[in-house]
């Protein structure tokens, strides 16, 4: 078991290259979307919200 | 006065402060230290008789004293300082833990300081670059960071703001990966004389690539995230609005997580560390411009249109020029990067030069326009005692950098020009010791950079000093009932 696992160790490191990729890709395409403009602006005011 | 003293004590009860005022002195007094450790070992490079002949004063017992108490002790208990204020603040909730949990990483922290700075003077080391502790200290660490995640970690779990504020991402960021590196780097076993001497679990190539994965990404995550949580927060505060682009800050945040582990290769360059593994740790670094640019563009930006702010408050002219700094240096670092311009910088001081531009010119500026603003907010005062002698700090400081990093270009430049010379006949130009000799005016430009800055700092010190004992308290508004939470009640 382990020694096919490590036979096909190339393979499984480019997969994982593959879905850090597509990991990326979903986090721009999450944060670009335009349904999340007014949210994110109000994330960004939260410093500035707080009572001194 | 009554009601004064009420809305004080009132503050306290929502928020941990006492630790963070321990933690914001510790910051200035370590951070004198360690500039003043610097100055001193610049002069016996530039004057060797310096060295005074005794073991315990040798530049290589007192480099490790310098690097740890500028990084560990100054950058350490900064981002201590900032990031238990900032988490705080911006969950709206109290540290978990309470005052208990503060003050245990405080003298828990201060601790791990002193041991690892006897240690290097009496000649206890691992010899491993910013990792030199032996390994009690490194235990010692080891449980007060975890307690250190606790309370970053519990006071994000009872937040109050449904959204974890992008500033605490990049403090739990370097909060975590510190805490992998470190273990990882000092697995060591203690054996021979005494208790003061372990040896690592890896040996050679292997051994220096892990060394140099840590010593990178300490600079990325110690240096780079935990100081990007600090602009995160502070100037959108001085400069009284929210930061440029907050879908930025999360798009260069993941890029920055997802490449910066993997550029520590570069530190081996032409090592028996395996080719493949050179060009990866080179390309790695270079696609890292891209994030860091994107911190850049997001911190300066935050300015736009109130770039009138520059001029009128010197606090945020610091962290707005440390952001600047951190441009220059993150450009600067690719090209370093490059295997052909690394043949030709790597050993010199250019190395030095751009660490410095990055320490002095990053970190520490980002740190002061962070005290700037926080120490009369943490002592309720009406602001700090003198602007202009903020001013003075910049401009003396300043100076300093840039006399520091040319004087480093031109003689780290001159220095891998010297090594590689060749004669008619392909015997090497020179030998070693006319390179060393050929560095001294540099040295004695750098030394005096060095003071410099060391003299801002003292500035900032008589500054803060003042603010604290003679500037007038804020009269504090009574905090509304709906302020306190449900335990203090």
């Amino acid at each position: 078991m382990l020694e096919t696992l490590a036979e096909h160790q190339s393979l499984f490191s480019t997969l994982w290259v593959v879905w850090f990729f597509l990991l990326f890709i979903g986090i721009l395409v999450w944060v670009l979307r335009p349904s999340q403009r007014r949210q994110l602006e109000r994330h960004a005011d939260i410093p500035l919200r707080e009572e001194r | 006065m009554a009601a004064m003293a009420a809305g004080t004590a009132l503050r306290e009860l929502r928020y941990v402060e006492g630790p963070i005022r321990a933690f914001a002195i510790a910051t200035v007094f370590w951070g004198v230290v360690g500039f003043l450790m610097g100055v001193v070992i610049a002069a016996q490079l530039a004057w060797p008789l310096l060295n005074l002949d005794l073991e315990w004063t040798t530049f290589g017992r007192l480099r490790p004293v310098h690097t740890s108490a500028v990084i560990f002790a100054f950058g350490g208990n900064a981002l201590f300082c900032t990031s238990l204020y900032v988490v705080q603040r911006t969950c709206r909730a109290r540290l978990f833990g309470g005052e208990e949990m503060g003050w245990f990483l405080f003298w828990g922290y201060q601790l791990v300081i002193v041991t690892a700075a006897l240690g290097y003077v009496l000649g206890v080391t691992q010899g491993k670059e910013y990792a030199e502790p032996e390994w009690y200290v490194d235990l010692w660490l080891t449980v007060v960071w975890v307690f250190y995640l606790v309370a970053f970690g519990g006071t994000i779990l009872r937040r109050e703001e449904p959204h974890i504020y992008v500033a605490n991402w990049f403090y739990l960021a370097f909060i975590i990966t510190v805490a992998m590196l470190h273990i990882g780097n000092n697995l060591a076993l203690p054996i021979g004389d005494g208790l003061a001497k372990s040896y690592g679990l890896a040996a050679g190539v292997q051994d220096a690539m892990i060394q140099w994965w840590y010593g990178h990404n300490a600079v990325g995550f110690f240096l780079t995230a935990g100081f990007l949580g600090m602009m995160y927060y502070f100037i959108p505060k001085q400069a009284e609005r929210p930061v440029y682009s907050y879908r930025l800050s999360i798009v260069h945040f993941w890029a920055l997580i997802f490449l910066y582990i993997w550029a520590g290769p570069h530190h081996l360059h032409y090592t028996a560390l395996p080719d493949w593994a050179q060009t990866l740790g080179m390309v790695f670094s270079i696609m890292l411009w891209m994030p860091s640019w994107g911190g850049m563009i997001n911190g300066i930006m935050t300015l736009s249109g109130a770039w009138d702010k520059l001029r009128t408050n010197p606090g945020l002219r610091f962290s707005v020029t440390a952001v600047g700094f951190y441009g220059m240096s993150t450009f600067e670092g690719p090209v370093m990067s490059i295997k052909a311009v690394n043949a030709l910088s790597h050993y010199t001081d250019w190395t030095v030069g751009h660490v410095h531009s990055g320490a002095m010119g990053w970190v520490g500026f980002v740190t002061f326009g962070a005290l700037y603003w926080l120490v009369p907010v943490l002592w309720r005062k009406k602001g700090l005692y003198s602007e202009r002698l903020v001013s003075w700090h910049f401009w003396i400081a300043t100076l300093g950098i840039v006399l520091y990093i040319t004087a480093m270009w031109v003689s780290g430049i001159m220095q891998g020009l010297m090594w590689r010379a060749y004669d008619e006949l392909g015997f090497l130009q020179y030998s070693f010791i006319e390179t060393v000799a050929a560095m001294h005016p540099y040295y004695v430009i750098r030394f005096l950079g060095g003071v410099l800055y060391l003299s801002g700092a003292l500035i900032m010190v008589y500054n803060l000093w003042k603010t604290v004992t003679e500037v007038p308290r804020v009269e504090e508004a009574a905090v509304p009932a709906r302020a306190v939470p449900a335990a203090a009640q």
